[in-house]
């Protein structure tokens, strides 16, 4: 498929999916779902909670952090103990210590940062029982606190928020597990593998050599890992693995997975709070950031590798260095874009070998605060607080105190927006200093100079985002970056779920001020505008200096940007 | 000012709006005053201006430790930064202090003649009155204090404090028993009952007002502050990791660049200009003769959606004029003019001027001398009639069913179109007076309001900017709809009681909205107090004057349009200068990151667009830039951001082209020319 149609046909089948699947989830949100009520009713009784009885957003808070801490020990707990466990036809022991905490945070934080490879390292129990089950969960756990914001400007004068337990369970339900299952099946019936039958074992008598081919339960795991904007594959190769990825369809399907409901989530906003018209301004700033990325990255990757032309070899179009020539180097380009910005990570090429404005393109989408679309829940609610504080200066502009959907922005919506802005640049920024300057840490990157300054940037980048893909050449499994990565994780994730959960509560609580002719119109072309003003003033300025320093440097060092 | 034209008793030069915007007086005691506010108990409190002052005290402590020109430039011209910031604020307070400097000069040491239970008088230091005392005012005695006329009535001069010298009746029982402190009794005599505290008079109050003693922080000044905190906080560890990304490429920065980097990157631009753009805010209410209680109030007033306006004196000018004689029975105009003419002569009302007036316009009737003998019959309000007894005729006129019943009482008859008539005019929205001769019923006479010019297009404006305006009036609701439709007004609230007043802000509230109102009689007070901007008039009740949060001393209700807009300016301020303040990042990093990097990374002169000169003259071209632009926005602070009614999109539109695009593209242009000068002047 070329490029053209490639897009073409994304755009369609996203933009019918933005506005099915986005009604689909404000049906299911507001409890308008019923289809497996039985199975349901029996979750909330094994969990003790009365689906009636809703929380205020400090409840709701303590149950996910509860909730996201115990997943983060169950999953530590597997990766330690699978010597013991079924479903290790290789035998695998023990993960390490430092290891098992970094992945079990990373696969509870929806980050799929891997120091491992997988088909060496897990067993099928670790990555079913324990690292699939984190990828459904995480990703419900990102769209409840979307849901509950939401709620917060739908609410009038309300004290509660939603009910954590209902809400993750009816995302896994009604939204996760039938599309991930649906997914799966395409990936299955296009080869992808799906076998507890353990490694092949293939003798080639005209070579003489014995091969072992990894193998084991990918295609299913691989549906949720694209959808929930995971990323962590079953492979160390990821989606560049044929195994996982094996045809054009599945390429295609997965970029499609992977922005299906980031997209769809502004639908739900819209739905939900009454105003299709803001959704569609939310999407328009994620639509527009995406095409800016894409496009400067897809054209940078398809220009000849300056390397390849001066060591004399025949030039190739585009920069094929490193990418699957099955797959080319465009198509590579738009599946690392979708892939960064939706804080999934998933990767069915090499981003080290991008070119420096390329891979700057896939670093900075990370940058601008996985909010185009972002992840799965994460992106709406991260791009919301952006809208805040858009608002807020928006609104001041007009001689207004500021107001969105009704809602009042002013100090503790300010203080709230502003505390989840800020966590992600503090996190990646102060973690990255730590790496630079600490033997454990420089020791990690593989290359030197401007280089390896971008691979150590990349890391905490992607960690402190919570995407997970790796710009490889940095050797991440060593107690240092397991750790500090870990922290990254954490911090970037719930740090910024915590305060935007608290937002929920504040406005919820709120009455609305009616719409008048002198309010601030929040659903038009003008705010879009000013949202991404502030997006790229938050994300560029405060990463600048550091992008400057490494893939700028790169990049200049070539003498042109195209 | 807005193109209303406004009442005959407003004065645009009262006492507390003789000084310009920048007054030398003021000059000077401002820049000893930003000195003053060095003292880091008073930097504290603006977080983004203390990191620039905690900056200079390290590039100072380096100069002195490594002196050199670049050195000592940085730390003279960061110092310069934050004394620009005192300079601004101070400029703004000075305006004030000017101001209560008037007011104290008129607080003057009076003599006070309090009367004892006895009956008896003594004489006491004003100063030394109590709440509840009462003292004896006589023509030339100053009134030492604010109270409530108890007995007698006086014209009182209150030029001290409103800069209008047209004196006013003061008189005891009703809305006119205000008095206030500092005014001076010019006939007559009255008994003062005292009802402010020691100190806590309206001269106090305005003092200490305008000085900004108790200025409190607004909510969305409070929003802004933790905004700008927050783009503070987060580029403290942009700057400070840089050390090691910068040693991790083997390149050394100097801790003077990175504090340079640092407050340039910080908006100082707006956070030096904050307070005084508050400040400034509550001054320009001054200037307008409006004293704000409070800044929230100020504030408040910028998202008000619905204005209550009374009808008599803001929507129509203060009185009913003849408009029209409409004949009923036999009778013909002119006759009805002559009858109403002669019923009116004595009447020294507006409204009866009007009908001499009118009658003289149509039948050229002027005043007579064959009057002798004639008796003048007043208005009353039992008989609701007014008119003159001459020889055996009878002339009267006066509220429709009065007369009418007046006349079928002398055995006279209502002939059969008078109801059509009276009907008909009130429907217009006019005051139909009928019109007797004896038992004659002669015709109409109709009263018109009439509404003040430009006040539509002045509605049609509100509109825009989504503010409700709502009528009130105690006319019927048939006369009230034809005014509100000529007046442009979205709604009307006909028969307003107190009651139905105070209910129409509570409904408009528990929507959600905020309500301002004007009001001046004791029973306005629950309603003032219960609107979010209640502006009372000065020549109100002392209870008004309580009740509101704003008080106009020029006692003109078309100021609450006024008072809308400076609030919504404030906030514009605001926000235009913290766009302002952030787009300018883009050029400083532009200006200083090449020159930081571009001994390990000569590639980075790539993003040196600007083509400065070194290194050294860029980064201290974007601190001089920073440090000017401050200066450069004073004014700009001051005066407000020109505020123009106009819809929201349009408004934002305009500020977001001048002040976001306006502020990505002013500081390349800036600091390449201040880059140039530094060359010229082979500084560097």
């Amino acid at each position: 498929m070329g490029l053209a149609l490639t897009l073409l046909t994304l755009f369609v089948a996203l933009a019918i999916t933005w506005r099915v699947l986005g009604s689909y989830m404000a049906a299911i949100f507001d409890g308008r779902v019923h289809f497996l009520g039985a199975i349901e009713r029996v979750i909330y009784r094994l969990l003790g909670t009365d689906p009636t009885h809703e929380q205020s957003w400090k409840r709701y808070a303590s149950a996910l952090v509860v909730f996201s801490g115990v997943s983060i020990a169950i999953t530590y707990a597997i990766l330690r103990l699978q010597g013991h466990l079924p479903l290790n036809p290789q035998r695998l022991g023990a993960v390490s210590p430092a290891l098992s905490f970094n992945t079990a945070v990373s696969f509870a934080t929806n980050t799929n940062w891997q120091n491992y490879a997988g088909e060496t390292t897990m067993s099928y129990f670790s990555q079913v029982g324990g690292l699939m089950v984190q990828q459904f969960v995480s990703a419900a756990v990102g769209i409840a606190v979307a849901v509950a914001l939401v709620r917060g400007f739908a609410r009038r004068g309300a004290t509660t928020i939603g009910n954590f337990w209902v809400d993750i369970t009816r995302a896994l339900l009604y939204l996760l597990a039938p599309l991930a299952f649906a997914a799966g099946i395409i990936f299955v019936a296009q080869g992808a593998v799906q076998t507890f039958g353990g490694p092949a074992t293939i003798h080639d008598a005209l070579n003489g050599v014995t091969q072992v081919i990894a193998r084991g339960p990918a295609a299913f795991m691989e549906a949720i890992k694209q959808l929930g904007t995971n990323g962590g594959g079953f492979f160390n190769a990821n989606s560049a693995m044929p195994f996982e990825n094996p045809t054009g369809l599945t390429n295609w399907l997965s970029i499609y997975l992977v922005l299906a409901i980031p997209f769809a989530l502004t639908y739900t906003f819209g739905k939900m709070v009454h105003s299709i018209r803001h959704g569609v301004a939310l999407v328009s700033v994620m639509v527009l950031l995406f095409g800016v990325w894409a496009s400067v990255t897809i054209t940078a990757e398809h220009q000849n590798n300056p390397a390849v032309a001066a060591a004399g070899v025949h030039a190739t179009v585009g920069n094929t260095e490193g990418k699957e020539v099955r797959i080319g180097d465009t198509s590579s380009a738009l599946f690392a874009v979708a892939s960064t910005q939706t804080s999934t990570g998933s990767a069915d090429a090499s981003y080290d070998s991008f070119t420096p404005l390329g891979g700057m393109g896939l670093m900075t989408g990370m940058m601008i605060g996985e909010v185009t679309p972002g992840g799965v829940g994460s992106g709406l609610y991260t791009l919301l607080v952006y809208a805040i504080i858009a608002v807020f200066i928006g609104g001041l502009m007009i001689g207004r105190t500021p107001e969105y959907l009704g809602k009042k922005i002013q100090a503790r919506e300010v203080k709230l927006a502003g505390l989840a802005s800020l966590v992600m640049p503090l996190v990646v920024l102060i973690t990255t200093a730590v790496a630079v300057s600490t033997a454990a840490g420089r020791a990690g990157p593989l290359n030197a100079g401007p280089h390896g300054f971008s691979e150590i940037l990349y890391a905490f980048t992607s960690q402190g985002n919570n995407n997970g893909s790796a710009f490889a050449g940095l050797s991440g499994n060593t107690p240092f970056y397991n750790i500090t990565g870990a922290l990254d994780m954490l911090i970037g994730r719930f740090a910024i779920m915590v305060p935007v959960l608290a937002l929920a509560g504040s406005l919820a609580s709120q009455g609305a001020v009616p719409e008048s002719l002198g309010t601030f119109r929040t659903d038009t072309g003008m705010f879009a505008g000013l949202t991404i003003g502030v997006v790229l003033i938050i994300g560029g300025l405060t990463f600048f200096p550091a992008v400057a320093l490494g893939p700028l440097v790169e990049q200049l060092t070539h003498a042109r940007f195209f | 000012m807005t193109a209303i034209s406004t009442s005959p008793t407003h004065s645009d030069h009262g006492v507390l709006n003789r000084r310009g915007l920048f007054d030398s007086a003021i000059l000077r005691r401002a820049a000893v005053q930003a000195l003053a506010k060095l003292d880091p108990r008073v930097q504290v409190r603006n977080p983004v201006m203390f990191v620039v002052l905690v900056g200079t005290v390290i590039t100072f402590i380096e100069a002195v430790a490594h002196p050199s020109l670049f050195v000592w430039s940085i730390t003279a011209w960061l110092f310069l930064t934050v004394l620009f910031a005192n300079f601004a604020e101070a400029m703004a307070e000075g305006r004030g202090r000017a101001q209560a400097d008037t007011l104290r000069r008129m607080r003057t040491e009076t003599q006070a003649r309090r009367r004892q239970p006895d009956g008896t008088e003594e004489r006491v230091p004003a100063a030394s009155l109590l709440k509840g005392d009462e003292v004896v005012c006589e023509a030339g005695d100053v009134i030492p204090s604010d109270g409530d006329v108890i007995e007698g009535i006086a014209s009182v001069d209150e030029s001290a404090i409103t800069g209008e010298s047209a004196p006013v009746i003061r008189e005891s029982g009703g809305d006119r028993s205000a008095v206030t402190g500092g005014t001076t009794v010019l006939s007559d005599r009255i008994v003062v009952r005292i009802t402010a505290e020691r100190g806590h008079t309206f001269i106090d109050r305005m003092i200490s007002l305008v000085e900004g003693a108790n200025r409190q922080r607004t909510p969305n000044e409070i929003a802004l502050t933790i905004l700008l905190s927050v783009l503070t906080i987060i580029f403290l560890p942009v700057i400070v990791t840089l050390v090691p990304f910068a040693h991790f490429a083997h390149s050394a920065v100097s801790v003077v660049v990175l504090v340079a980097l640092l407050v340039c990157l910080i908006p100082t631009t707006i956070g030096a200009l904050l307070s005084a753009i508050g400040i400034a805010g509550m001054d320009r209410m001054v200037q307008r003769n409006v004293l704000a209680m409070s800044g929230r109030a100020v504030e408040a007033a910028g998202d008000v959606q619905t204005l209550l306006l009374d009808k008599t004196g803001t929507i129509t000018l203060g009185n009913r004029m003849a408009a029209a004689f409409i004949p009923v029975g036999p009778y013909d105009e002119s006759d009805v003019a002559n009858i109403a003419q002669m019923a009116s002569l004595a009447d020294e009302t507006p409204e009866g001027r009007s009908v001499v007036v009118l009658a003289k316009e149509r039948f050229n009737l002027r005043a007579r001398d064959d009057l002798d003998g004639a008796h003048f019959v007043e208005f009353s309000a039992h008989t609701r009639m007014s008119g003159m007894d001459i020889g055996s005729r009878s002339l009267r006129k006066g509220a429709t069913e009065s007369v009418k019943s007046w006349v079928v009482a002398q055995g006279g008859t209502v002939p059969a179109n008078f109801d059509d008539v009276v009907q008909s005019v009130a429907r217009a929205g006019s005051t139909p007076l009928a019109v007797a001769d004896g038992a004659s019923l002669v015709g109409v006479i109709e009263l018109k309001d009439v509404v003040k010019e430009g006040i539509r297009e002045k509605f049609e404006q509100m509109r825009h900017m989504g503010i409700r305006t709502v009528m009130i009036t105690g006319d019927n609701p048939l006369t009230a709809a034809a005014i509100a439709q000529e007046a442009g007004v979205d709604d009307f609230l006909a028969e307003a009681t107190p009651e139905a007043k105070m209910a129409l802000i509570k409904q408009e509230q528990a929507g959600g909205k905020l309500v301002a109102m004007t009001g001046d009689g004791t029973n306005d007070a629950p309603a003032l107090a219960q609107a979010d901007v209640g502006v009372a008039m000065n020549t109100g009740t002392t209870a008004a004057k309580e009740a509101g949060n704003m008080v106009d001393l020029d006692s003109n209700p078309t100021k609450l349009i006024d008072v809308v807009e400076i609030g919504k300016q404030l906030l514009i301020t605001r926000g235009s200068l913290t766009t302002f303040s952030i787009a300018n990042d883009i050029a400083k990093y532009f200006a200083i990151i090449p020159a930081l990097f571009i001994s390990t990374y000569p590639q980075l002169r790539a993003l040196n667009v600007m083509h400065l000169h070194s290194p050294q003259s860029a980064i201290l071209s974007a601190v001089i830039f920073n440090a000017l632009v401050i200066v450069a926005l004073i004014p700009l602070a001051l005066r407000g951001v020109r505020f123009r009614a106009a819809s929201s999109t349009a408004i934002l539109r305009r500020n977001v082209l001048i002040y976001g695009v306006g502020g990505v593209i002013v500081p390349f242009v800036g600091i390449k020319l201040i880059d140039l000068i530094l060359v010229a002047l082979h500084a560097y």
